[in-house]
């Protein structure tokens, strides 16, 4: 169980990846392992909420509303992966990330969930979140509904997200909302991890053939303008960040620009000069995307209402 | 090519030393092997081994290998539409777990002295096999549980007498595939038993599922043993421990209790425990359809292999770029050691 950088199978949970090139990793670990004891599970918090342990306020809910969309619609589009990877180390790899990323998602939902009421009273869920709502009632940023596109698309995106989910998540721990600063703590190692998962493959694409690097040019200019989205501040993000619950996104901007325009300076790669889209993802608005990726999610789920799995 | 060299031309008294100097290393290769088998002990890849056994393991090894990634995709086929976030968790963990498990497999194999590309090629150009079950549609959630209860079930009973196959590489990778198997038995178990106990409509799809991988799980223990050619030579070289029938049968027996627990039933009336045997009996399977899906006419083969050549070949430039870039930081290293 070695990984490069300092990180243990322990402490993510899931076992290791490789990147598939450099062949120090131990890629054959089961994603199936036991998840350590002292790692927090949307079950734990489901338990807190259910006994009252627990309850968001209304901004938090919808606070954890925007997390968990953005790392569930991410991992829906990442699990197509598996399967289909360049290589079995990246099948491998690629579908260890949106398993992290369905388990932040879960645990985001299940907390958010906790601070509403379904419309009959009875107790919402994450997978009422998941599979009940429209796509208008999605919160997540546009950034993370995006097509996979190729590899390098992917890995573009993955680098975006992944700097901007460990400059958020690492904030985040000293929340003053003790549920919130537990699930980033348990996420901010596994990002960690996806960030130097998308920095090697930057790296390698960037400074590999001419075609991948031509692809990996492609796939930034692609990405790039749904990263202004991820740092737009609302009336939510300041209300929670002068109580001390929520970063404000703005926030993220500097250390984000200087350490991906390092990773880029690295590779030899530009910052992309591209115009930034205006997002809406926060309140609702998407692209043309979502709606075709939520029709596949949910629709099993929908064809059977009120039953269980 | 060497031996031939030396024995086309006349021979000096140096090559006659080496010819004779192979004679012996084979014969005490041979004997050697003759011991292991004998004390039921393990060859390593550096040992001597018979031709035929190289071959045969290699083959073997390579299909299970394949097997576990042709596997992937009718499981993949629902990760999308899993109904829960957790059962999306499960599945998405299980199909991960496969790559895994033919990660291993191919590394066991290369040992053996084939390269996983070249095994891949092979896959890929339809000249190697991997198990047919996965030549049938997931059509279902339902057959997510049917997959794990059935196909992984039998995949087990196959499985862990491989645990002690003669081959070390082989036989340790099997304890570890099949650790995790057992995991993935039981969720597929527990989906169906989920599904049992639901709506009418969910028990339905559970038994319809039950009902369509049923035959073709017993037939992953391959043909009935007086037309196994190849079963008698590898109980003798410690690979294979059990006859596919004997093997069937025990799974058989396993199904029918389990299935109890379900509240479902097998399709099969003729599922009997024989008192005279003491073996477990089943109705007729209908191996004319396994000989066609093993030929290539199954529903899903050509769509199979397609999804791996696609897969393949739009990663060429991903795997180009890996080499390209490792051999550049290989000769940026060697460049500043010698500076």
């Amino acid at each position: 169980m070695t990984r490069t950088g300092t990180n243990t199978a322990q402490e993510t949970g899931h076992g290791d990846i490789s990147t598939g090139v450099a062949g120090s990793g131990d890629s054959n670990a089961s994603a199936t392992r036991i998840t350590p004891g002292n790692a927090l599970r949307p079950e734990d918090i489901a338990l807190e909420v259910r006994t009252g342990q627990v309850k968001p306020t209304a901004d938090v809910a919808e606070y954890a509303l925007r997390l968990g969309d953005d790392a569930l619609i991410l991992s829906q589009r990442l699990g197509h992966w598996i399967s289909r990877a360049p290589e079995l180390e990246e099948d491998v790899a690629l579908g260890n990330i949106a398993l992290d990323q369905l388990g932040h998602a879960r645990s985001f939902l299940t907390y958010a969930a906790g601070g509403m009421d379904n419309p009959d009273g009875t107790a919402r869920t994450e997978d009422d979140l998941a599979y009940f709502r429209r796509e208008h009632q999605f919160r997540s940023a546009q950034l993370f509904e995006q097509p996979n596109g190729d590899f390098a698309v992917t890995i573009a995106r993955q680098f975006m997200v992944s700097y901007y989910q460990f400059e958020l998540y690492r904030r985040l721990t000293e929340s003053s909302d003790a549920t919130l600063a537990a699930i980033a703590a348990k996420a901010v190692k596994e990002v960690d991890y996806h960030r130097d998962h998308s920095a090697q493959w930057i790296l390698r694409l960037a400074g590999g053939t001419e075609e991948s690097r031509r692809r990996m040019i492609h796939g930034l200019r692609l990405m790039w303008p749904y990263v202004n989205e991820l740092f737009q501040d609302d009336d939510l993000t300041e209300r929670l960040a002068q109580a001390g619950a929520a970063v404000l996104p703005s926030s993220l901007r500097e250390d984000f620009d200087r350490l991906a325009g390092e990773l880029l300076a690295a590779a030899e790669l530009e910052v992309p000069e591209v115009p930034a889209a205006p997002g809406g993802g926060r309140t609702g608005k998407h692209s043309e995307h979502l709606g075709y990726l939520l029709a596949e999610m949910q629709v099993l789920a929908r064809e059977h209402p009120g039953a269980k799995w | 090519m060497a031996a031939q060299n030396l024995q086309s031309v006349p021979a000096e008294p140096q090559a006659e030393a080496a010819q004779e100097q192979a004679r012996q290393h084979q014969a005490d290769g041979q004997a050697y092997f003759d011991r292991v088998m004998a004390e039921d002990s393990r060859i390593e890849p550096r040992d001597w081994m018979p031709p035929a056994y190289r071959k045969t393991l290699l083959r073997q090894i390579s299909q299970h290998a394949h097997s576990e990634i042709i596997g992937m995709q009718p499981e993949a086929n629902w990760i999308s539409r899993a109904p829960s976030l957790k059962r999306k968790a499960i599945l998405m963990a299980k199909v991960q777990d496969e790559a895994g498990h033919g990660l291993y497999l191919y590394s066991a194999a290369e040992t053996l002295g084939q390269s996983r590309d070249q095994m891949m090629a092979d896959l890929i150009a339809g000249k190697a096999r991997y198990s047919s079950i996965f030549n049938y549609p997931a059509r279902t959630w339902a057959d997510m549980g049917a997959i794990g209860w059935l196909v992984d079930g039998a995949a087990i009973c196959n499985q862990v007498p491989l645990c002690r196959a003669s081959y070390g590489p082989y036989g340790r990778a099997m304890v570890r595939v099949c650790k995790e198997e057992s995991f993935h038995q039981r969720q597929g178990f527990e989906i169906l038993l989920e599904l049992a106990n639901g709506t009418p409509e969910q028990k339905q799809m559970a038994q319809d599922a039950v009902d369509r991988w049923y035959a073709p799980a017993l037939m992953m223990f391959g043909p009935p043993d007086d037309d196994s050619p190849n079963s008698k030579q590898s109980m003798a070289w410690n690979i294979k421990r059990f006859s596919n029938d004997e093997l069937r049968s025990r799974f058989v027996g396993m199904m029918v209790e389990q299935v109890r627990v379900l509240g479902l039933t097998l399709p099969d009336d003729q599922v009997r425990f024989n008192e005279d045997t003491k073996k477990w009996e089943h109705g007729p399977l209908d191996w004319n359809e396994f000989q066609e899906v093993l030929a290539g006419r199954g529903p899903c083969n050509a769509q199979r292999l397609e999804r791996r050549r696609e897969a393949h070949d739009d990663g060429a430039w991903v795997r180009e770029a890996a080499a390209a870039y490792a051999a550049k930081q290989q000769a940026k290293e060697t460049k500043e050691f010698a500076a």
